[in-house]
């Protein structure tokens, strides 16, 4: 009975794991029937996604095999936004890896899989279950960078991202042993428990590497490198997968770790946060100045806004998590949007372009692209009424509230540097002189949630901040 | 429906963002008349706003409230203040679109939208009520002026877009910290609360730095004003006009209704900073613009010297002092962008900007030499014109203040002579050295249209300035009764209060009594 129950409680994740399965079986038996099982894996998504809402709607906030994971609403809130964000890259695969040569069954089977590893990630409250789900994650994302077989730099990501992923992973269980070792527990609660008394030099240790291997994860500096080879290298679908969902899975269980575990002792890692959120915003910022390559440009602009989200993580308030997900939610949209319109770079000779000099004077000869992708760049940069500003605005909001001031002033300050190649991007569409390399999209379904994620994020977007404010408050209260 | 009913300033704001779309998807004629129409149609608006607005009424009137985007409030409503930036806005805006109706011939309907747009967010910063809803229109005026400069620039526009984009930016940021925690402060980001809560003495200096950084950019005040000359060169001619006109204006506008009245302490402590910067921009600005080969540099550099007038007169803590720099910021707009115009004029027929490529104007040119002549003199300062009232009475505010920043202060109207009439002899007057310049028609019918509305205005102004004062008075002794506590003790030694404008004072107890006894 007990397991039914919890059984119950992770019908989303079995849903995609089975789904997975069968996938993987019509896969075997039909090796060209990438677009179908993409199709299928959709619906898979959406009905895990139902079952999420419905647990979101009915207030479920239950812990489920012994502890090992939660049905909570910050959980499923996370969930949600990790579904859709994969469905958008599932969406948007097909046409971009067909033309690789590369729409192979198994892209759509590991991507719900990495689903079912993010969903495990985002619900676990012990270190055992949040490793397996990391893993299970970090696995197919590893093979995912590597899809296009036949391209030298999508191979070359995806071993650059299995080594230092590996090494990451290594810190993060080094890490959880020392805190194994002197708290006595792998649950979250029980460590946290641990913490309210003295915390000595080991579980501080424990808690420096297990937050430097979640750094690894979320591409937060100083354990960004990988990023930008990574994005660059792997397929453009992949990056936009990679950029969106594994990333609020990843944030999402740095939060929970954080606060459920480490909570009582703030000072202990608050510092760390705060360091590492400066760090990134910089890091990313000046990186991305001398890049030629829009996927790496994108990959530092990852990096800034990881920057960012961290900065709702050093408050530890309600207010400051609230505001992640909010931001989390504007940043997917913003992340997902430019890379599909880095997607619809392709030339008359249906190669596809990622560089600089490709997009010159873009706005002549594709306003509607040129328009959306500034649109993005400004919301990046998050220049008002672009809907990037409002998750800017609420991150510092939260950290003005906890009265970390210092830190709104330099990491809003450090924004500036971050605007300069947002800027730089538009200016090469609309101030240059037209390159004329790229030709009308051939592919609707880019074109069509390109213009929605634009929609979302010009000044239309506003309309959506009550529904995001109550629905991230709701969210962020089940970690308090 | 009654009147006072319909959302005039929503409607206001909405009409050039719909009008912007439609541009985006016709044709150039059709593009340049949509522009026009919606210009022309917001003007219209605008007239209707300034005569239902009822000087004696509430403080704040056409006031409107919605709560669709959550913390961020739809509020709007405007003061006397706010009227008269708005009108100076749509009054230019149609004018804008008539100065490029020839000059812009590539990407026409992108240029007419990001002007539209342009006209909505400097109406939504005059008229927002909500602290965010203002940093918001304030900030997104970026992005077209930043579009404007960089596609439909001159030479080095690339560079002038970016230095603008991000020296206005990095002054903004830090205010909307400050905005942050002033909301938390005060719980909410309503700005007639705002503007009768009172700060922590030792916040407000914090918070009135974090304001002043960005409204000095945007003001532009020395040192923080060198992106104003790039941008002005490379900006197209109604770039140049809206930047100068109303753009400048919105770090005014931003002193008068945050700095002053939020900050009435830290704004008296920080008065020998601002008097001691705005005397060195009046007189090195002035000089530079003496030594100007480009005639758009040379009115850019003349823009700062005015604007250093305009804050002087603002951080006077008088009614003269204040209603003066709101007169120089709508005399300065309406002068500075008719300078624009006068060089777009000739600027169409030469292609240059050099000073020395013109001369002796006057013999083919006379309709325009005597036009130019009538802005050169009205930014002079003539008696008569705009440019004497306003300049007039913020230097006898500031007298009441600091008798050496009015000296200094005032050289700048001497300066400004020197500048101005060595421009207008070297274009206007002497022997017509170079044969394309003497052979260049005079100005055409729409060029008329252009200017001769901004003359009669200017004229108006300078002959009977009640009309342009009469709504911004009693907002102006509202301030002034709010900061009065803070108010700085003269050097001048003044013996009796202006029996005048004491009329006109709110009335406060030993206040009251002084001022009767000077009757």
């Amino acid at each position: 009975m007990e397991l039914n129950a919890s059984l119950s409680l992770v019908r989303p994740e079995v849903i995609l794991s089975f789904s997975a399965l069968g996938l993987l079986l019509l896969a075997a038996w039909r090796e060209q029937a990438g677009r179908l099982i993409s199709i299928l894996a959709v619906a898979a998504l959406v009905a895990a996604a139902a079952f999420v809402i419905n647990f979101m709607m009915n207030g479920t906030n239950l812990s489920a095999f012994d502890g090992l994971l939660v049905n909570d609403a910050f959980g499923n809130f996370s969930k949600i936004l990790i579904f859709i964000a994969a469905a958008i890259s599932l969406m948007i695969a097909p046409r971009f890896l067909e033309n690789a040569g590369a729409m192979r069954a198994e892209y759509p089977v590991l991507i719900l899989l990495s689903c079912v590893g993010m969903g495990v990630m985002v619900s676990a409250t012990d270190l055992i279950s949040l490793y397996i789900g990391l893993e299970l994650q970090s696995l197919s994302a590893y093979v995912l960078a590597s899809f296009v077989r036949s391209d030298g730099r999508s191979a070359e990501a995806g071993l650059k991202y299995f080594v230092l992923g590996a090494l990451a992973s290594g810190m993060l269980l080094f890490g959880a042993s020392l805190v194994y070792g002197f708290a006595g527990s792998t649950s979250f609660a029980a460590i946290g428990a641990a913490m309210d008394a003295e915390v000595g030099l080991g579980l501080i240790f424990g808690i420096v590497f297990i937050l430097s291997g979640l750094a690894f994860k979320i591409s937060a500096a100083p354990f960004h490198m990988w990023t930008p080879d990574v994005y660059e290298g792997a397929p453009t679908p992949v990056t936009a997968f990679f950029a969106s969902a594994p990333k609020v899975a990843a944030i999402a269980l740095t939060i929970r770790i954080v606060l459920e575990a480490f909570g009582a002792q703030i000072l202990v890692w608050q510092q760390i946060i705060i360091a590492v959120a400066l760090m990134s915003i910089i890091i990313g910022a000046v990186g991305a100045i001398g890049q030629q390559n829009l996927k790496r440009l994108m990959a530092y602009s990852s990096i800034n806004n990881v920057g960012f989200i961290l900065i709702g993580l050093a408050t530890a308030t309600e207010q400051g998590i609230s505001a992640m997900l909010v931001y989390l939610v504007i940043y997917v949209a913003m992340t997902l949007g430019s890379f599909i319109c880095l997607m619809q770079l392709k030339d008359k000779d249906g190669g596809y372009r990622e560089e600089f000099a490709d997009i010159s004077g873009l706005s002549k000869t594709r306003p509607a692209l040129a328009a959306a992708l500034a649109i993005f760049m400004f919301s990046l940069a998050g220049i008002p009424p672009l809907f990037g500003f409002w998750g800017k605005l609420v991150v510092f909001n939260a950290a003005v509230a906890a009265g970390l001031l210092p830190l709104a002033v330099i990491g809003i300050t450090a924004s500036v540097i971050g605007a300069f190649y947002y800027l730089k991007v538009v200016k090469v569409m609309y101030f240059d002189d037209a390159a004329d390399v790229i030709v009308d999209s051939d592919d609707k379904v880019l074109v069509w949630t390109g213009g929605i994620l634009a929609a979302a994020n010009s000044p239309l977007g506003y309309f959506a901040i009550p529904a995001l404010g109550i629905w991230t408050a709701y969210a962020a209260r089940a970690l308090f | 429906m009654n009147a006072a009913d319909i959302p005039i300033l929503s409607i206001m704001l909405a009409i050039p963002v719909v009008a912007a779309a439609m541009c985006l998807f016709v044709r150039a004629e059709l593009a340049r008349i949509i522009a026009l129409s919606a210009t022309l149609l917001n003007l219209v608006l605008g007239l209707l706003l300034w005569l239902y607005y009822d000087p004696a009424g509430a403080q704040w009137q056409f006031t409107e409230s919605a709560t669709v985007f959550g913390p961020i409030g739809w509020r709007l409503g405007i003061d006397g203040i706010s009227l008269s930036l708005i009108m100076l806005s749509v009054f230019l805006m149609p004018i804008c679109i008539g100065a490029s109706w020839t000059s812009i011939q590539k990407r026409v309907g992108e240029y007419m939208a990001a002007f539209l747009l342009m006209e909505t967010l400097m109406i939504g910063v005059f008229a927002a009520q909500d602290l965010l809803l203002f940093y918001i229109f304030f900030e997104a005026g970026l992005i077209p002026m930043y579009l404007i400069i960089g596609i439909w620039g001159g030479q080095d526009r690339i560079y002038a877009s970016y230095k603008f984009f991000l020296y206005t930016l990095l002054g903004s940021l830090v205010m909307l910290i400050a905005m942050l925690w002033m909301i938390q402060f005060a719980g909410t980001a309503d700005i007639p609360t705002l503007l009768n809560t009172d700060f922590p003495a030792e916040a407000q200096k914090w918070l009135w730095f974090a304001f002043f950084a960005s409204f000095a950019v945007k003001m532009p005040m020395w040192p923080v004003h060198t992106w104003l000359p790039d941008a002005h060169v490379q900006a197209p001619t109604a770039g140049s006009v809206i930047l100068a006109g109303v753009l400048l204006k919105m770090g005014g506008y931003g002193f008068l209704r945050f700095s002053l009245p939020m900050f009435p302490e830290a704004s008296a402590d920080f008065i020998p900073l601002v008097f001691g910067l705005s005397m060195v921009a009046v007189v090195y600005t002035s000089l530079v613009a003496l030594v100007q080969e480009d005639m758009k540099k040379l009115i850019a550099y003349s823009s700062v010297a005015h604007m250093a007038i305009v804050t002087v007169g603002l951080f006077t803590f008088n009614q003269q002092g204040i209603e003066g720099a709101i007169i120089v910021m709508l005399s300065h707009g309406l002068v500075s962008g008719a300078l624009f115009l006068c060089v777009g004029v000739i600027y169409d027929r030469l292609h240059t900007r050099e000073i020395s490529r013109y001369g002796g104007l006057s013999v083919n040119m006379p309709k325009y030499a005597l036009l130019f002549m009538l802005f050169t003199m009205a930014s002079v300062g003539l008696p008569g014109t705009s440019g004497f009232v306003g300049e007039f009475l913020s230097l006898a505010g500031a007298y009441k203040v600091s008798t050496w920043a009015t000296f200094i202060a005032t050289t700048g109207i001497i300066l400004g002579a020197g500048y101005m009439l060595y421009l207008y002899r070297r274009i206007a007057f002497g022997p017509q050295i170079n044969a394309d310049a003497a052979a260049m028609s005079d100005v055409n019918m729409r060029e008329m249209w252009l200017l001769a509305p901004i003359a009669v205005v200017v004229l108006w102004m300078g002959v009977y300035p009640e009309t342009f004062l009469a709504p911004i008075r009693r907002d102006v002794a509202t301030i002034v009764a709010r900061i009065e506590r803070a108010a700085p003790v003269g050097d001048s030694k003044l013996k009796l209060v202006d029996p005048t404008t004491a009329r006109y004072r709110v009335v406060h107890g030993p206040e009251k009594d002084m001022a009767e006894g000077s009757h």
